[in-house]
């Protein structure tokens, strides 16, 4: 039985991103959030453990991981739910586009909504906390690809509590022992290159983590999906 | 082969099969361990460099082996589950979690009353197995909370299966996140414990407790999955006639 | 061509309590299937199984004769679902909206603009969901319906929240689906298509 021509599969992709970002142009309040919990996060630092400039040096990488981790982590919680209340996951279910390239669309959007601001205000943190200004594009590159793989990983988290009490709670109860190895690769890079060390063993690491994420992924996203909409 | 494997997949069958099998895990398992610790901590020489706080590892080292076993079998039955829709894999993962905790807080616990006369700390952030134990721990909690927080059995099996597996690809990513964290630590300098170099006297109770553990480990788990099955089954009729009967499946 | 959905021995619990057990039925094209039940006695979640959103406990669905669990994916392609939920974007308008999901969904022929016009949406056209009344949204994902262009209707509580002539256009919709050979399953309490190919399926008595 084989059924109607469909449309490209790349179609469908490149569809879901872009209603999603328009959504988002609908409503840039959206983008803001994560991004002002990002800077709040890291101001929060220096008032609680005090000004020294060697001690915020020292601190500056783990900070900024810690920072856009959590920042990331509150604005997965909404991935999928929104589209689980409103009723379009179900129409999104049972379209004939496979699923888990749908999965990768959204998580695509949301890195572009999330994790790309992330990226700009990054070089912030660079100089607030005095490291030295050739860590700047280490910096921005390690927080590009880390997000990424975050938002990738976070994907999963999101559709398996989508729908559920205390959905946000539980989502990093999940989520954060399972992105400390991000934690570690990012901040580990980041310090490294402050320190005037090698840093391509730690890019090469949050690289390779992505390649993995972006083939793995989206599949358990997609299954994850389907059983939480039961 | 393959009849066997679907005739375990019955849950009455099981539960036969297991009432049947659990004192051949229980009863040696307990008498091992009986023998291993008493010759672990009485028999056994002193460490030269650890004196008597390296004796700590006969309860140790099986808890860290099951800590990460417990989390493989899980893993595998989620994969069953999912994959041949077999009910009871399910139970056995929803089983296996709270016990794979357990392990790994003991490891931990014993970890920590190790390292303070080792390090001079009850807790060393360098220690990468630690460490690693330690995200393993907040993956089980992960679990155990996820299956507590979906009210539909089915529902919660196959999302926490779902939730296994992802943690189990990325167990060794962890791992090694952890080694090469610690790798760059100078300061943490990590004395080897055990090691191939060790005495016959120290490693055969050592090799008992594993074993025994592992035994015990198994009753326990047998034990688990059947208050699991019969749980999951309350609505058949087989789980009534064995309540309200004789006590035969 | 004339198709066949069979399902058989259906049986679904939701943690302690049985919704139905083993309850079945055959529908070909160009037939309505009504379905019926008190409330709580799993219509929606019947209705849900049928289009693939969640997995019955035990049975199984057969179209024309081949199990669908030997080919899901292109199973759920021959089912549009119309529920309780819209399943619209509150920041989009009904033309975005359906323009999306056209976008995943082989071409029906019909035009957005004419499957808006048809529901008597021409002058909402540019609103958001959002801005649109209760009975208003219902009109739009009825389009979702006409757009899909697929076989198979599912549709839960048609008339909540429609006047008269919107329920008189959901008639009017599913009789013209149906004649023209696809099939319909509806659950309500009024009764559709007076005289028509219908068939009924009464749960949880």
């Amino acid at each position: 039985m084989s059924g109607p021509a469909l449309p490209g599969l790349i179609d469908g992709f490149g569809s879901i991103i872009r209603r999603d970002l328009l959504l988002l142009w609908r409503r840039p309040g959206d983008l803001l959030n994560p991004l002002v919990f990002f800077i709040m996060v890291s101001t929060l630092f220096p008032l609680a453990v005090g000004p020294d400039a060697q001690v915020l040096r020292n601190i500056g990488a783990g900070v900024t991981w810690v920072a856009a981790l959590l920042s990331m982590l509150l604005s997965l919680n909404t991935l999928f739910l929104t589209d689980f209340e409103d009723g379009s996951l179900d129409q999104l279910l049972l379209s004939p586009q496979p699923l888990p390239l749908l999965a990768l669309g959204k998580t695509v959007a949301h890195w572009i909504s999330t994790g790309l601001p992330l990226v700009v205000v990054s070089p912030l943190i660079v100089m607030t906390y005095r490291l030295p200004s050739e860590v700047v594009p280490v910096m921005m590159g390690s927080v590009a690809l880390g997000t990424a793989s975050l938002s990738l990983v976070g994907a999963i988290g999101a559709a398996l509590t989508v729908g559920l009490h205390r959905g946000t709670t539980l989502l990093s109860l999940l989520l954060l022992p399972l992105a400390m190895p991000l934690l570690i690769f990012g901040a580990r890079t980041v310090s490294l290159a402050a320190g005037g060390e090698p840093y391509a063993g730690g890019m090469n690491l949050l690289a390779a983590y992505l390649v993995g994420a972006l083939a793995l992924a989206p599949f358990a996203t997609a299954a994850a999906l389907r059983i939480s909409n039961e | 082969m393959w009849t066997f494997f679907h005739k375990l997949g019955s849950p009455p069958h099981f539960y036969r099969l297991s009432l049947l099998f659990s004192p051949w895990f229980a009863i040696p398992g307990y008498l091992l361990i009986a023998w291993g610790t008493y010759q672990g901590l009485f028999v056994a020489p002193e460490d030269y460099q650890q004196r008597d706080a390296f004796r700590i590892i006969y309860v140790h080292v099986p808890a860290a082996y099951l800590a990460q076993m417990t989390y493989a079998i899980m893993a595998v039955s989620a994969g069953i589950g999912l994959i041949w829709r077999m009910k009871l894999a399910h139970a056995v993962a929803a089983a296996a979690a709270p016990i794979g905790a357990s392990f790994c807080i003991l490891m931990l616990v014993t970890g920590s009353i190790w390292g303070r006369p080792m390090w001079g700390t009850w807790w060393e952030w360098g220690d990468p197995r630690l460490m690693s134990a330690l995200i393993l721990l907040f993956l089980y909690f992960g679990l155990i909370a996820m299956r507590s927080s979906i009210t539909d059995t089915a529902k919660a099996d196959k999302a926490c299966a779902i939730l296994a597996l992802v943690g189990a690809v990325n167990l060794p990513i962890i791992r090694f996140s952890v080694d090469w964290w610690t790798s760059l630590h100078q300061s943490a300098t990590i004395i080897r414990k055990g090691g191939p170099a060790m005495d016959a006297e120290m490693l055969w109770p050592l090799l008992a407790n594993l074993l025994g553990f592992s035994l015990v480990f198994g009753a326990v788990l047998l034990r688990r999955i059947r208050t699991e099955v019969l749980y999951r089954e309350r609505r058949k009729r087989w789980v009534r006639d064995l309540v309200l009967g004789d006590g035969a499946p | 061509m004339t198709h066949i959905l069979k399902a058989e021995q259906l049986s679904l619990f939701r943690g302690e309590r049985c919704l139905f057990d083993s309850i079945g039925f055959a529908l070909a094209s160009g037939e309505l299937l009504l379905l019926r039940g008190p409330n709580g006695s799993g219509k929606t979640s019947l209705l849900r199984g049928l289009c693939g959103l969640l997995e019955f406990e035990d049975g199984k669905i057969l179209w024309d004769d081949v199990d669908i669990s030997r080919d899901r994916q292109s199973f759920r392609a021959r089912f549009a679902w119309y529920g309780h939920k819209t399943g619209f974007k509150l920041d989009l308008t009904a033309e975005e909206n359906l323009a999306f999901e056209s976008t995943l969904r082989a071409p029906s022929g019909l035009a957005i603009r004419d499957a808006i016009d048809r529901l008597g949406l021409n002058r909402q056209r540019k609103l958001p969901v959002r801005s649109l009344s209760a009975g208003q949204q219902r009109r739009a994902s009825l389009a979702r319906l006409l757009l899909s262009g697929v076989k198979v209707w599912v549709i839960d509580e048609p008339f909540t929240n429609l006047d008269a002539d919107g329920r008189a256009l959901v008639e009017e919709l599913v009789a013209e689906h149906v004649a023209g050979g696809g099939m319909a399953i509806v659950a309500t309490h009024h009764d559709m298509l007076a005289g028509g190919n219908v068939k009924t399926l009464e749960i949880g008595r």
